[in-house]
């Protein structure tokens, strides 16, 4: 009779372990995983011709667990952050007849560009609060509003505005099957790189989930320097800009002279 | 053949823009006018940011007021110093101008300032010049003599102190209202890119009474100055001057301002000024239209900017 609970205690013993791989939600398992990406540049010149290109990325998952890799358990999605700065965004509206920028708002800090692969559809990875969180996917990026005061639906119109014209203007892009796994633990993320990609360093940010729960991220900084004729005069338009406008003045001066000498009549 | 403007950031057809800078330049040439007033218009109506349209066109304005300037001061019609009294007013009205600018567009306001600006002007100019080309018609189809009001007429503006010889135009005038009309029209160069010499040269003629063969050397001469420098603070606090859309602009310019000229001295001049006012009406009421429909998109971003 007395071997009973004990047997049951046994069988306690034996599901926890079991128990400790289901874990609430929001909550950060220590998990054995380990991700690792790995890029073969750290720079991308880009020329002038540049009418968009792909970014590929390899990555590991150290120490995944064979059974749930085979049934789709992890998912990775990889970002290519663009560099940050504020963004106002204007709504016009009609005054007196004609269109009017009436209100605006300013995002804090967002990255200009923004392209995101993901083994499937990021929605479908993990639940909307953890999304938030870690700032994953297009719905997903912190859009604080600088000083913002008013109404909430307002913030909600300013944020979609934004998120539609940054995806309207090829700068915020998602590929829900960019990311594939090419063996048990080595996978291939594809990023593509709109062609009016900012110049500037920006990040490639990999993120790992198992079963909907965030497990890990790692960082890789790129360097996007564009080269050319046309960046070496933006450079000069924006580090020399009073030598700039002086040769300009003198190219028009030029040609409207040398434009004088030979059409002259007499 | 498309080329990427680095400035305006995106590629355009070479073609059109030749074409444009051309054709501005033709009509610049018949009608003798700068033809900033039509090439800014042009250049936002071909989807180049007003931003670097208004800088740009400034710059451009340098190139074919130089040429001008240069043969009207072989022929001796360039008054010198008239020009430095007006250059000084110019001058201060191009850095307030600038200042408004880069206010406005802080504000978002910009783009819609440029276009009322432009409408207003356009409509004005536009119209009168078609109301008194139509009216020189008529009189000619009756037979009647033009009586214009005589030079040596005074007005209040005569009354004004601090008077001044001007010897090259042969005039006894008050600095005030050549240097309040040279303000006037350097706030006009820094905030439309233009040259001013539409509105100038005729407040020159009407209002100071200055002779008209000194008036157009004179205004051109101004005009280089003005907006020399104005496209040198837009490139310095606003970054917005595109060389490379400048550079063909004004190539072509200067090509087609040649044939103008030619083609203009066939025409008679009433027909001329009536044909210039239908164009001039025509690129307001283009603009005028842009502002009052709905616009695709009542959102648009711009980076930067520290909120409310």
């Amino acid at each position: 009779m007395l071997r009973l609970p004990a047997i049951a205690l046994a069988a306690l013993l034996f599901a926890f372990p079991a128990m400790a791989q289901m874990p609430a939600l929001g909550e950060t398992v220590d998990s054995k995983e380990r991700l690792q990406i790995g890029m073969s540049t750290s720079e991308i010149a880009i020329t002038s011709d540049f009418h968009g290109a792909d970014l590929t990325i390899f990555g590991t998952v150290d120490y995944a667990d064979e059974l749930l890799m085979a049934i789709g358990q992890y998912d990775i999605v990889v970002a290519l952050e663009g560099p940050k700065d504020n963004t106002t965004v204007r709504k016009k509206e009609r005054l007196f007849g004609i269109w009017v920028n009436r209100r605006a708002m300013t995002f804090e800090m967002v990255p200009e560009s923004y392209s995101i692969s993901s083994t499937r559809a990021v929605d479908t990875i993990a639940v909307e609060q953890e999304l938030n969180e870690r700032g994953v996917g297009l719905n997903h990026i912190p859009l604080r509003a600088v000083g913002f005061v008013g109404n909430a639906a307002n913030l909600g119109e300013f944020r979609d505005a934004y998120r539609r014209l940054k995806q309207t203007h090829g700068l915020y892009e998602r590929d829900p099957s960019g990311v594939r796994f090419v063996s048990p633990t080595l996978f291939r993320a594809t990023l593509r790189l709109p062609a009016n990609i900012p110049n500037g360093v920006h990040t490639v940010r990999a993120f790992l989930f198992k079963s909907g729960v965030f497990v890990g991220e790692q960082q890789l900084p790129l360097r996007v320097v564009k080269t050319g004729i046309e960046q070496a005069i933006t450079d000069a338009a924006r580090e020399t800009p009073f030598a700039y406008g002086l040769f300009a003045v003198l190219m028009a001066i030029i040609t409207g002279w040398s434009a004088s000498i030979l059409f002259r009549k007499d | 053949m498309s080329i990427y403007l680095p400035i305006a950031e995106l590629s355009v057809n070479i073609f059109v823009i030749l074409g444009m800078g051309a054709a501005v330049g033709f009509l610049s040439g018949m009608f003798g006018v700068g033809g900033g007033f039509l090439i800014t218009p042009l250049l936002i109506f071909y989807n180049i940011p007003p931003v670097v349209a208004v800088a740009t066109g400034a710059n451009q304005v340098v190139a074919s007021s130089v040429s001008g300037a240069l043969s009207h001061f072989r022929r001796g019609t360039l008054d010198v110093k008239l020009g430095t009294v007006l250059l000084i007013g110019g001058l201060v009205g191009a850095t307030v101008g600038i200042w408004i600018f880069s206010l406005l567009r802080s504000l978002g306001q910009l783009d819609l300032f440029i276009s009322l600006l432009y409408v207003v002007f356009l409509g004005t100019v536009g119209g009168l010049m078609l109301l008194e080309s139509l009216n020189a018609m008529r009189r000619t189809r009756r037979n009647e003599t033009v009586t214009l009001k005589k030079p040596g007429q005074h007005s209040w503006v005569h009354r004004l102190p601090l008077k001044m010889r001007f010897k090259k135009s042969k005039i006894y005038l008050s600095v005030i209202p050549i240097i309040a009309l040279g303000f006037a029209i350097g706030i006009l160069t820094s905030v439309m890119g233009v040259g001013g010499g539409f509105i100038m040269v005729p407040a020159m003629i009407y209002l100071l009474r200055i002779p008209t063969n000194v008036v157009v050397g004179t205004s051109l001469f101004q005009i280089i100055f003005v907006t020399a420098y104005t496209t040198v603070v837009q490139a310095t606090t606003n970054y917005s001057v595109d060389i490379v859309l400048a550079f063909i602009l004004m190539v072509a310019g200067v090509v087609g301002a040649q044939y103008g000229v030619r083609v203009g001295q066939k025409l008679r001049g009433e027909q001329l000024r009536a044909l210039l006012g239908l164009l001039v009406l025509a690129v307001g009421l283009r603009l005028a239209v842009a502002l009052v429909v709905t616009p695709s998109d009542l959102f648009s971003i711009a980076i930067g900017g520290v909120g409310n």
